[in-house]
């Protein structure tokens, strides 16, 4: 590379670098104001180790791996820490704001007492259409306010205000002339949003003749963490993401706050969440079990049947077999749903011309779980057959042949060679296959939904959904909203069997090897 | 193990084999009778109908109530993009690995491989989250916006990617990038003229699974989209049909036709090369 190259592409990319530095920056600035600061924290420390890598030649490699590990980072590692993070709170449905921001809420509430004082008034106006309001209190006080602003007593002797017809009420001042009852009237909605400040309280207009003093509601102590309510004297104390008094009362909305390994105990004891939630964890692992076995009974057949050198148009028949595969997952499942409609699905159609049998197909929580699995069965067994036709041409055929030699039949052949090697050879890929169907949301979601409904459940659960469905319908589509909390903690659950399945993979697999090998 | 059938032997096989063969396409035939049949219900349908029409086919393009061609065309557009860019940023990162020996490598390996295990999804309710705070600040990256659902698969599509690019990579001899970095290039130089010519392969098949996945993508999707104009074709196709089979049969099988027709074709036209990439990947030998 010339000097003058060098030169150009090391300014180019300060500048670059400059530029987004710039952004990086104002976007931080905006969020540490905005007062999250371990997001600010964390993101300062992202741009700096990104300025280190493009700057210094130790990190050169880094250069290459930053644009890919930045979305790696932002939609996948952090998304895994926050789950974790979420499962130990209530956050949710009613739950949504922070404490801060809920008790800036309440402190924003007012009332309106019939012992507050009432006050009469006059209101004037200025060329600008300024308005100004005079307020006479019941014993002979007068304050002059203006919108969002404190009043002020003054003194109607003084000579800036005049009564020009001299009948006791003022008339203008400081070039603001007062309103009749019918430029009242047309200015209401004006004077309806009018609020004047009055040390912790404000004044309202409340009825055509009348304002008001409007009392604060609550008032935080945050010295005792405590929030007193100024009109009934009842003291109500943070428990659990709602400020509760004494008697037991909560005030909506709640906060979000971290309640421990509650939602977790809540999976396990309460009996209204437990009874669903230990029946779908049961049916999610029958389930895989029974994905991968049906699929990989069938799929071994064909294959076997397709690796057969004498058959006729095996290319043909492997292609249409495979057919089922080369259609996106979500138009399949759609599609039976479909044909599994009970009244006029064209399974029942058959069942009906051939056996005179008509089956609740969706209705019943064993059929739908047969459906699910009949509906698997025909997504998935063209890839078992598609590995088991790739493993059984790795099988040398001179182990066959020198059986056959010793007298053992073809079962026998294949009972005792041809099946353990294969097992040997597809272990990881069934184990993978499992942990798929474990988490094959697809099928469950948009073939049954979950339903039917399993009754006196108190979160969204139904006889066919499987963790992965469950989770969505708590954070998406619960009764009551959308339980953020609740659903991370299955998540989290799911993310810890996944791991032991991943781990009991491994054991079959040579990735651990291979970066061992590397090094 | 096999040997020369009889007839009957060869006759039994070549049956089995059939009912299985109708099992697997028989949904594709009653769905393209569906499309094709004048009415639209479930009711109505029968194998081979006793006249038939293309009006829904046209009406696919016509209906702008459920607009399917847009919905389609949000579907390759998302997955095209995604596509494109799980390639390049895999490819990048792949070479450092394959190519450097730096502090931290094998730690980066090990992190690859363990973070590719969990499926992306089930962090969804924080992936929302997520999205919803960024948008509160800035809205063209917050929900409802294809960039942010690019960025999502982004993301998930690394891991497992990135793996698969480096184990190709490290297949790819030296020698060439030595003889060019003595005549002067640098790495950067090497890795565009060198090693992405090699990998041609390896970027090919990535792309076209990557495009596969995500066009068939439901839960992400559905998830982050919450405007009929925005919507792939996964989120409008269920809306369009959940609760409405009985009524919308003919019309959900046309679009369920046009809609699989772009992946069918890719998988019918690549069947050799997925089908041998399939099966060496996993196969332990």
């Amino acid at each position: 590379m010339t000097m003058k190259n060098l030169l150009f592409s090391i300014s180019l990319k300060i500048l670059i670098l400059g530029i987004l530095d710039a952004l990086a920056i104002w976007s931080i600035i905006t969020i540490i104001f905005d007062g999250y600061y371990w997001v600010g924290g964390i993101l300062s420390l992202g741009v700096i180790i990104i300025n280190y890598i493009f700057l210094s030649e130790k990190a050169y490699p880094f250069r290459y791996m930053v644009p890919g590990l930045i979305f790696l980072i932002i939609m996948v590692i952090y998304p895994i820490f926050y789950t974790i993070f979420v499962s130990f709170t209530n956050y949710g449905t009613g739950h949504i704001l922070s404490k801060e921001q809920v008790i800036e809420q309440f402190e924003n509430q007012y009332y309106l007492s019939e012992d507050n004082a009432t006050y009469t008034y006059q209101v004037f106006k200025n060329n600008y259409g300024d308005l100004k309001v005079i307020l006479y209190s019941l014993n002979g006080e007068s304050y002059l306010c203006e919108n969002e602003k404190k009043i002020i007593k003054v003194n109607l002797s003084d000579s800036r205000f005049i009564d020009i017809d001299k009948d006791g009420i003022i008339d203008q001042f400081d070039g603001y002339k007062k309103l009749d009852k019918i430029q009242i009237i047309q200015s209401l909605n004006e004077l309806q949003n009018l609020r004047f400040k009055k040390d912790e309280y404000f004044i309202k207009l409340v009825s055509l003749t009348e304002f008001k003093v409007y009392s604060k509601k609550y008032q935080f102590d945050s010295l005792e963490d405590r929030l007193l309510d100024l009109k009934n004297g009842i003291i109500y104390y943070p428990i659990e993401g709602y400020f509760v008094s004494e008697q037991g009362e909560r005030l909506a909305p709640g906060f979000r706050v971290s309640i421990g390994f509650k939602n977790f105990i809540r999976l396990i004891k309460s009996p209204q969440i437990s009874n669903p939630f230990l029946r779908v964890f049961g049916w999610t692992f029958l389930w895989a079990f029974l994905s991968v076995i049906t699929t990989f009974a069938l799929g071994l057949t064909l294959a076997i049947v397709l690796n057969d050198p004498y058959l006729k148009f095996r290319k043909i028949y492997r292609t249409l077999l495979i057919l089922p595969y080369s259609i996106p997952a979500f138009i399949s499942c759609l599609i039976w749903r479909g044909f599994f409609n009970t009244e006029v699905g064209i399974v029942n159609r058959i069942l009906n011309n051939f056996f005179q049998v008509i089956i609740p197909w969706l209705q019943d929580p064993i059929w739908a779980k047969v459906a699910l699995v009949i509906v698997n069965l025909w997504l998935g067994f063209p890839y078992m057959m598609i590995i088991t036709l790739g493993a059984l041409q790795s099988i040398p055929s001179e182990l066959g042949e020198a059986a056959s030699i010793d007298g053992a039949s073809g079962w026998q052949q294949f009972k005792k060679i041809t099946f353990p090697l294969l097992l040997v050879s597809l272990a990881p890929l069934l184990i993978g296959s499992f942990a798929f169907n474990f988490n094959n949301f697809n099928v469950i979601y948009l073939v049954t939904q979950g339903r039917p409904a399993i009754p006196g459940a108190g979160t969204p659960a139904g006889s066919t959904d499987i963790l992965i469905s469950y989770t969505y319908r708590l954070a998406f589509e619960g009764v009551r909203g959308n339980q953020w909390g609740l659903a991370s903690a299955v998540s989290l659950i799911i993310f810890i069997i996944v791991a032991i399945i991943s781990a009991v993979g491994f054991r079959y697999t040579r990735a651990l090897e291979e970066i061992s090998k590397n090094v | 193990m096999y040997k020369k059938h009889s007839f009957t032997e060869a006759f039994i096989r070549n049956l089995f084999v059939w009912i299985f063969i109708a099992f697997a396409i028989f949904p594709f035939i009653w769905i393209f009778s569906a499309s094709i049949n004048p009415s639209n219900t479930l009711l109505g349908q029968s194998l081979i109908p006793k006249n038939f029409t293309w009006d829904r086919y046209i009406e696919f393009f016509t209906n702008e109530q459920h607009p399917f061609g847009l919905w389609i065309l949000n579907s390759i557009k998302v997955s095209g993009i995604t596509a494109i860019f799980t390639v390049i940023l895999a490819a990048l990162g792949a070479y450092a690995f394959s190519r450097f020996r730096f502090k931290g490598r094998r730690t980066g390996l090990l992190s690859l491989l363990l973070v590719q295990m969990f499926p992306q999804m089930l962090a969804m309710v924080a992936i929302y989250l997520l999205l919803l705070n960024i948008g509160k600040y800035i809205s063209w990256l917050g929900l409802n916006q294809h960039i942010s659902l690019i960025m999502v698969y982004l993301g998930g599509a690394m891991g497992f990617n990135m793996w698969l690019m480096k184990g190709y990579f490290d297949t790819i001899s030296y020698s060439l990038e030595e003889s060019a970095m003595i005549d002067g290039a640098t790495h950067f130089q090497s890795f565009l003229r060198i090693i992405l010519p090699l990998a041609r392969p390896i970027l090919a098949v990535i792309f076209i699974l990557q495009f596969i996945g995500t066009y068939s993508d439901f839960i992400l999707a559905s998830i982050l989209l919450s405007s009929k104009e925005n919507y792939t074709l996964a989120v409008g196709l269920r809306l369009f049909i959940t609760g409405q089979y009985t009524t919308r049969w003919g019309m959900f099988a046309t679009a369920s036709i046009i809609g699989a027709l772009p992946i069918m074709m890719i998988f019918l036209l690549l069947q050799n090369q997925l089908v041998s990439g399939l099966t060496r990947g996993g196969v332990k030998e």
